[in-house]
């Protein structure tokens, strides 16, 4: 007869908050794990109230939206906690900030809206700075890679390599100037799968115009959200609107 | 200017290499001091991958230590991955610390821990990365006093030649001297230099200074004698104990990594030292005598160090944790405080003993029972008598049956192979005692589902012990029975099936023979693998085998030894050994007979059970066996106010214990040295 847990059921979540989140300086070269690992410490550091799984090994209940890569800044990563009590946001935040290493920081926290976190976001706004390389360089292969239907890229995943297109996911592609030697990739991407990351992007402009960067680029995630018509993010902690701008779904007490 | 950050210099480089949040510092609890107002500035390092490095306790006892210190400023260093090494050669930026990413070069000392010899080859990437001459005596004024400590430095004497000085034994007290020595020194304008500097630490018995000693040789390779070449150094420089544990209740605040290591937990130190008198364990020999921490300061560092950490995982650290004399109440004690706050408690070192299983029970209430892991070390009984590990078959299946009756599924079984006396039949009598295991496991549980994993690996002979004239196994003969064992066991078709087989070939094993009883001479050889390209030799996928071969061959062989002569030759009772001027307190005669004892298969108990046996450490040293019970619980802890709950205890409400160094900690009725509990408190407590 297998053992069970002993002892009550764990507490019943009450409420769900999401935390906008940035992922900053020197803590850009955190994975995805390190950060949940740092998070979920710090959850203990601050006594955020969390709601558990069942079983024989609960673990506290975060629920995290795809990551930006190991080496890509943020300023808008996002997750969902399961609370056992109710906190307010604003509160629960600050907490959390303060036992947070600096370079994670809290940006907002909001009581979670009825629609899944996950529907509020298909796109991402990235701001990829290019040191070393010219405006006009830059300029020319965003031209280039923007005529095409299809450019296809290989990287290496769990499963092995993969080859998927980077064009069909690009929105928005724009090149900006820092000055005469540093270039800005300024674009928007949707969410598709595999997501088309930074790295993905850069190695699109090399495979269809060559350009290399000569030192690694700098990316950083402005925003992530519902893609609008007008080509910009939606910030997914926003009240719920509909295409005519009325606020849908329902706010959690 | 020195003290500078090498940061924006290292930060492009990162995005190149594997795993950058090694080397990006920024750990909860973490220090960075300025570097002007530190009189006295130490790096400490520990020579191995970040990950395997930033859990070790020592530094990090160390490190807060020193950092308490107003005018002293410690930060910390680990071995960079090859990678990196190549794009920081390749940039000449040199060794940094991770807390501020200052130069390693900068610092007035560099303290290296070596827990395993393998880690040698690292300190010299360390040095050089650093801009600091491998060779002592090739240093000035501009570099860093480089000391080594930690249970390698037992034997410092194939990194003779690479450090400076050597601190043997408990390092908490130890750092605060030597600190004192070097403010002094620095505040007088350094008088007399780096030389002054090191006889000055040397002549206090602080540390061993390798280069204030000669070594002579036989004709035959054999060592003539280790003589001190300057007045006023000890004959024979002592290692270090700490008394009361309760007064160094370190760490305070565990170091909260970024990043993933190979330990995911905080760790409580319960008690050092350990008399069960296993003879083939170098940490049981050379941390004597055993010194328990109270129940009350063990409560108040897992409620403080919790609360300071946010780690869900708590370990009782010691060379055998159930044999705390209070253990029963402290498990019960802190498994009641942290019942529902999903903290988890974990023993990681159990003996073979019904009792283990229960404290096992206790701190696994809600959890999953996986698995529970054994030592029995030798297959047969007459073996296990040979290394006075007093298990019985009778115990082992005892134990497993009511652990498996009690819902565990799987039991891992730890065992040695190449130990002295050793046969075949010794070690296939592994494969009978797994058998045994997995029909007991059957029985007591009432279903097939039942699993063993047998854990092997090769006995080294270490400095220190009783062992340490024995012949180590050559490669061959350990692989052999290795195999042996693992076809007995996959031929086995009532229980073979049920039965993991993990070993590691036995090459590596042989190589930390050579440099764990190695002499001087062999300095040469972790030069030569060093320059040869020999990095991480404790990760199979660095080690070459054939590489420390060749460097033995040309290093070792013109001298008339070799590396058989260093690990397959049995060493006689008259024979000056590498470490015998280094006194750790063992008395050489003892260890000579409990050598002959093992060889004739006697046993011998532990003393703090029974009387004395005269290993010499007490009166060398002048301590005392420190053990309670004191009777004291563990009262819950109590919350304190609104947000907390759920969380892992609150260490300041008014529920906690008293503070550390409660002086009337320690009562030891019936054991040695029952009467002087209070003297040795008060001792420490001036110190």
């Amino acid at each position: 007869m297998p053992r069970r847990p002993e002892g009550p059921p764990p507490p019943p979540v009450v409420a769900r908050v999401r935390v906008r989140f940035a992922k900053r300086g020197r803590l850009r070269f955190l994975s995805h794990r390190d950060v949940a690992r740092t998070f979920e410490r710090a959850l203990r550091r601050a006594g955020v109230p969390m709601a558990y799984s069942a079983g024989f090994s609960p673990h506290p209940r975060i629920s995290w939206l795809g990551a930006a890569p190991t080496g890509a800044a943020s300023e808008a990563e996002y997750v969902e906690l399961a609370l056992a009590e109710h906190r307010q946001p604003r509160a629960l935040g600050e907490a959390l900030d303060a036992a947070l290493p600096a370079g994670l920081d809290v940006v907002a926290c909001a009581q979670a809206a009825a629609t899944p976190l996950a529907e509020l976001v298909d796109a991402s706004h990235w701001w990829i700075r290019l040191p070393g390389v010219a405006p006009t360089a830059l300029a020319a292969a965003v031209d280039v890679l923007l005529a095409r239907d299809l450019v296809e890229v290989e990287r290496v995943t769990k499963d092995g390599h993969r080859r998927f297109d980077v064009r069909q996911a690009v929105v928005l592609m724009v090149c900006r100037a820092e000055n005469d030697t540093c270039a800005i990739l300024d674009t928007v991407v949707r969410h598709t799968t595999p997501a088309v990351r930074p790295d993905d992007m850069l190695t699109a402009l090399c495979v269809v115009a060559g350009l290399r960067p000569p030192v690694p680029p700098e990316p950083l995630r402005l925003g992530q959200g519902r893609l609008l018509a007008d080509g910009t993010v939606a910030d997914p902690l926003m009240p719920d609107r509909d295409d005519a701008g009325r606020l849908v779904g329902r706010i959690d007490a | 200017m020195s003290g500078q950050s090498l940061f924006p210099r290292l930060e492009p480089l990162l995005p190149r290499v594997r795993k950058p949040v090694r080397y990006l510092g920024g750990e909860g609890n973490s220090q960075v001091k300025p570097w002007a107002d530190a009189l006295v500035r130490w790096c400490l390092m520990y020579p191995d991958a970040y990950e395997v490095g930033l859990p070790n306790q020592g530094v990090q006892i160390l490190y807060e230590i020193l950092n308490e210190q107003p005018d002293v400023l410690a930060e910390r260093t680990y071995s960079v991955w090859s990678d990196l090494e190549e794009l920081l050669r390749e940039h000449g930026i040199p060794q940094f610390t991770v807390d501020a990413h200052r130069a390693v070069g900068d610092f007035d000392l560099l303290g290296v821990s070596f827990s395993t010899e393998l880690g040698y080859t690292n300190l010299l990437t360390a040095l050089d990365l650093a801009g600091i001459p491998l060779h002592a005596a090739d240093r000035d004024e501009r570099h860093p006093v480089v000391i080594a400590g930690g249970h390698a430095a037992f034997n410092p004497e194939p990194v003779a030649a690479f450090v400076d000085a050597v601190v043997l034994g408990d390092g908490e007290q130890a750092v605060l001297e030597i600190t004192d020595v070097v403010r002094a020194f620095k505040t007088a304008g350094r008088p007399g230099g780096r030389a002054q500097l090191l006889l000055r630490l040397a002549r206090r018995g602080l540390v061993y200074v390798p280069s204030c000693y000669d070594v002579d040789y036989r004709p035959d390779g054999r060592i003539r004698a280790v003589t001190p070449n300057r007045p006023g150094v000890p004959a024979r420089p002592a290692k270090h104990t700490v008394s009361n544990l309760d007064a160094w209740p370190y760490p305070k605040a565990p170091l909260v990594p970024l990043a993933e290591t190979v330990h995911e937990r905080m760790s409580v130190e319960i008690f050092r030292g350990c008399t069960r008198g296993c003879r083939f364990c170098q940490a049981g020999m050379i941390t004597r005598p055993v010194r328990e921490r109270s129940i009350d300061t063990v409560g108040e560092m897992v409620a403080r160090g919790l609360a300071a950490s946010g780690f869900t995982e708590v370990g009782l650290l010691s060379l055998s944790s159930a044999d705390h004399s209070e253990i029963g109440e402290m498990a019960k004690g802190l498994a009641d405080r942290y019942e529902g706050t999903h903290t988890s408690l974990s023993l990681p070192s159990t003996r073979v003993d019904a009792f283990n299983v229960t404290l096992a029970n206790e701190f696994s209430r809600n959890g999953r029972r996986s698995g529970l892991t054994f030592a029995p070390e030798g297959g047969s009984e007459r073996l296990r008598r040979v290394i006075n590990k007093m298990v019985s078959e009778e115990d082992l299946v005892r134990t497993v049956s009511t652990a498996y009756a009690q819902g565990w599924r799987q039991v891992k079984l730890y065992f040695m192979c190449g130990l002295p006396t050793e046969t075949d039949e010794d070690v296939l009598a592994i494969a009978g005692l797994a058998r045994e295991v997995i029909r007991a496991g059957r029985r007591a549980s009432g279903h097939r589902d039942i699993r063993c994993t047998v854990s092997i690996g090769g006995f080294v002979p270490k400095a220190h012990t009783p062992f340490q004239w024995a012949a180590q196994a050559s490669h061959e003969v350990t692989d052999a029975r290795l195999r042996l064992l693992r076809d007995a066991i996959r031929g086995d078709r009532e229980v073979g099936r049920a039965i993991g087989f993990r070993y590691h070939d036995g090459r590596p094993g042989v190589i930390e023979g050579l440099l764990a009883r190695g002499d001087r001479r062999v300095g040469a050889v972790i030069e030569r693998v060093w320059r040869d390209g020999g990095r991480f030799d404790g990760w199979s996928e660095h080690f070459s085998f054939e590489r420390w071969e060749k460097a033995c061959a040309a290093e070792l062989e013109p001298l008339g030894v070799s590396l058989d002569w260093f690990t397959t030759r049995e060493r006689d009772e008259r024979e000056v050994l590498p470490w015998d001027h280094l006194d750790s307190g063992l008395d050489r005669d003892w260890l000579w007979s409990d050598w002959q004892e093992a060889l004739r298969g006697a046993e011998l108990d532990d003393c703090r059970w029974t009387p004395c046996y005269d290993c010499g450490v007490c009166p060398a040293m002048g301590t005392q066996t420190q053990i309670g019970p004191t009777g004291r619980t563990l009262l819950p802890l109590v919350s304190t106010g609104p947000g907390r709950t759920g969380g892992p205890g609150a260490p300041d409400g008014p529920g906690a214990p008293d503070g550390p160094g409660a002086p009337d900690g320690l009562g030891n009725p019936g054991g040695p040295g029952a009467s002087d509990s209070a003297g040795r408190t008060a001792d420490a407590a001036a110190s």
